[in-house]
């Protein structure tokens, strides 16, 4: 039916042409060094003001080097706890969700062919939210990562059983199940919300469903790295088989891809990363949703460039994003899940302008 | 382009003494409680051309897929070469049976290259990369549908007989042996017919074994050595195209009236529609 809709539409996308030939290496080194220096520049902004050489001393020194090496400095014990137990280990956080989101998000557009397509597409979000506010409300805060994440697994749960429930997992239905599933658990928090929430609680409750980094620390560093590394760099490699995806399920199939068992893998997978990331920051939206895209744009639509691109891209944009939410309105901090929106929605509105791929 | 192999195989393309390559015997499938397929049995040699004709909803398609593995037979066994394919595994059948299908949709975003390294697929281990044996595999493919000049452009920008070529380009990267095409010839201008059909041709002379799925009468009495005829899931005829497609078998199937004459020059089958 589309063959003569598509035909001789376009000439030639004008948009990025040139950089989709830049090699896939390249890209991935440029974007790593852009990363690792966000990483030492993002921790010198704040109330208290330090210098990169001080956070490159203090790298060094937590790592058991010399701290003057390579230009370092030595800095004081309270300025190494700024650096240290404050600032650096909610800027990794940043950038393991950042990363982990953005590849979520690939995936789930990929393996459902949706565009829309986001990490929470399961409910994991709405599920996450619900054990979060249920925690927040009984006043036991410290296990809120865990409750969140089992929200979000049953969530994730509820969506695949009744998406798998006619024998094969397909696109739509698998969409549409996990609709269902969000509207649901939505409906639940907003209830626990209304029934009990009163002024402080009811602002903690806000701060995490938007989105906030501001409570991680080391163990939050250490969830979602390693989520990052044990589930997204595995996921990170599969491009090939999304790749496979590109002309249906059929063509899949025929190409020796096992459609439906990987559908159900990766889309567990996905779940179980955007589970331990909701855990730790809250449901940051935006992020899943556009990087991928605004890759797309720049670097072509082969998935085994995408993935890598969109975690590293992720990272990057998670840290300034946030480093923004801290630092913008000191000593108010934003909820980062507005800046997410704020910056990322006229970004992507000016790739989209310069992009006739998309129609 | 044309190919002198199985040029003359109008009367002796099906003999029974040519060892079948492909033989599916007894194929049935059932889509929601409804017989789609219905006992097929299919016999071809090596490197002859089938054609599978037949009306709309006749279950052409899901012949393909079902010979391709795409869809799971409820009964019957198909052999290649002696070999259970459907017993195989998923990728040890994708390196020896391929499928172009026919795609309307345009918008994957990516390089005529890059759509016909996806038949690497099955040949590339999971977690590794592609190296240069598989690129002169795909250089091979391109310029065997003479589509090389095409494979930096957006598959999205080409012209439906471009975007055949490149499917079939892609199924023969995964070097099958039994090439299965989906109305390859949908949409298409009748230069762009008759030249995928060449190419389809070509493959089948150097020793592929090839069906596809037709619409065009002609099309297949031209090109094909055997014709299997299905209607309503089953086979009402098989054989040579020219003992197959006669005025009364196209009445009975198409319910439409038709002359069939000789081809001045081919000898081949040549159908006139009644169309008053």
């Amino acid at each position: 039916m589309t063959a003569t809709i598509a035909r001789g539409t376009r000439p030639a996308p004008p948009a990025g042409r040139a950089l989709r030939r830049v090699p896939t290496s390249v890209w991935v080194v440029v974007l790593s060094v852009v990363l690792l220096l966000s990483i030492v520049f993002a921790v010198t902004f704040g109330p208290a003001d330090i210098r990169p050489a001080e956070v490159w001393g203090s790298i060094l020194g937590h790592l058991g080097l010399d701290p003057t090496a390579f230009g370092g400095e030595v800095l004081s014990p309270l300025r190494d706890g700024i650096v240290w137990e404050l600032r650096m280990p909610r800027i990794l956080t940043a950038a393991a969700v950042g990363a982990g989101l953005a590849l979520s998000g690939t995936v789930m557009q990929a393996i459902t062919r949706n565009p829309l397509a986001d990490p929470y597409l399961l409910g994991l979000s709405a599920g996450a939210s619900l054990g979060a506010v249920a925690v927040i409300l009984l006043g036991v805060s410290l296990i809120l990562p865990v409750a969140a994440f089992a929200g979000a697994l049953a969530a994730l749960l509820a969506t695949l059983v009744l998406a798998g429930a006619a024998g094969s997992l397909t696109p739509t239905r698998t969409v549409l199940a996990g609709l269902a599933v969000s509207s649901f658990f939505g409906a639940l928090t907003s209830l626990v919300i209304f029934w009990s929430a009163t002024g402080d609680t009811y602002r903690e409750i806000l701060s995490w469903l938007l989105g906030s980094l501001s409570g991680a620390r080391w163990p939050a560093v250490a969830i979602a790295l390693g989520a990052l590394l044990i589930v997204g760099i595995p996921l990170m490699l599969t491009g090939r088989t999304l790749d496979a995806f590109a002309f249906g399920d059929h063509a899949a199939s025929a190409l020796g891809v096992g459609v439906n068992s990987t559908r159900w893998l990766l889309l567990t997978a996905t779940a179980l990363l955007t589970g331990a990331m909701v855990a730790v920051s809250g449901s940051i939206g935006f992020v899943g949703l556009i990087l991928p895209h605004a890759v797309r744009l720049v670097a072509g639509q082969r998935n085994r460039v995408v993935l890598p691109l969109s975690a590293l891209a992720g990272a990057i944009f998670l840290i300034w994003i946030d480093t923004g939410a801290r630092t913008l309105f000191d000593p108010r901090e934003l909820p980062v899940g507005i800046l997410t929106a704020v910056v990322g929605a006229p970004v992507f509105a000016l790739l989209l302008l310069r992009a006739r791929r998309i129609r | 382009m044309t190919t002198t192999g199985s040029a003359h195989g109008i009367g002796d393309a099906v003999s029974t003494a040519a060892p079948a390559a492909l033989a599916a015997s007894r194929l049935s499938f059932s889509r929601n409680g409804q017989l789609v397929i219905d006992g097929v049995d299919i016999d071809l040699p090596v490197g002859s051309f089938g054609a599978v004709i037949g009306p709309n909803g006749a279950g052409k398609s899901t012949l393909l897929h079902l010979l391709v593995g795409t869809l799971p037979v409820d009964a019957g066994a198909v052999l290649f070469d002696g070999a259970d394919l459907l017993a195989l595994r998923r990728r040890d059948r994708a390196r020896l049976v391929a499928l172009s299908e026919q795609h309307g949709d345009g918008d994957t975003g990516l390089l005529v290259t890059d759509v016909v390294l996806l038949g690497r697929t099955p040949h590339i281990g999971r977690w590794s990369s592609e190296g240069p044996a598989d690129r002169q595999v795909v250089a091979d493919a391109l310029a065997a549908v003479g589509m090389t000049a095409f494979a930096e452009r957006p598959f999205d920008t080409l012209s439906g007989g471009e975007r055949q070529r490149v499917h079939l380009a892609r199924a023969l990267a995964q070097e099958p042996r039994l090439l299965l095409l989906d109305e390859p010839t949908n949409h298409l201008d009748v230069r762009a017919q008759l030249s995928l059909l060449s190419l389809v041709r070509a493959q089948t002379a150097a020793g592929i074994t090839a069906i596809a799925a037709l619409h065009d009468l002609n099309v297949a009495a031209a090109y094909a050595d055997s014709v299997v005829v299905l209607s309503e899931g089953r086979v009402v005829a098989a054989g040579p195209a020219a003992s197959v497609l006669t005025g009364e078998l196209i009445g009975d199937v198409y319910g439409v009236r038709a002359d069939v004459l000789r081809h001045p020059r081919t000898g081949r089958p040549l159908i006139a529609f009644d169309t008053t």
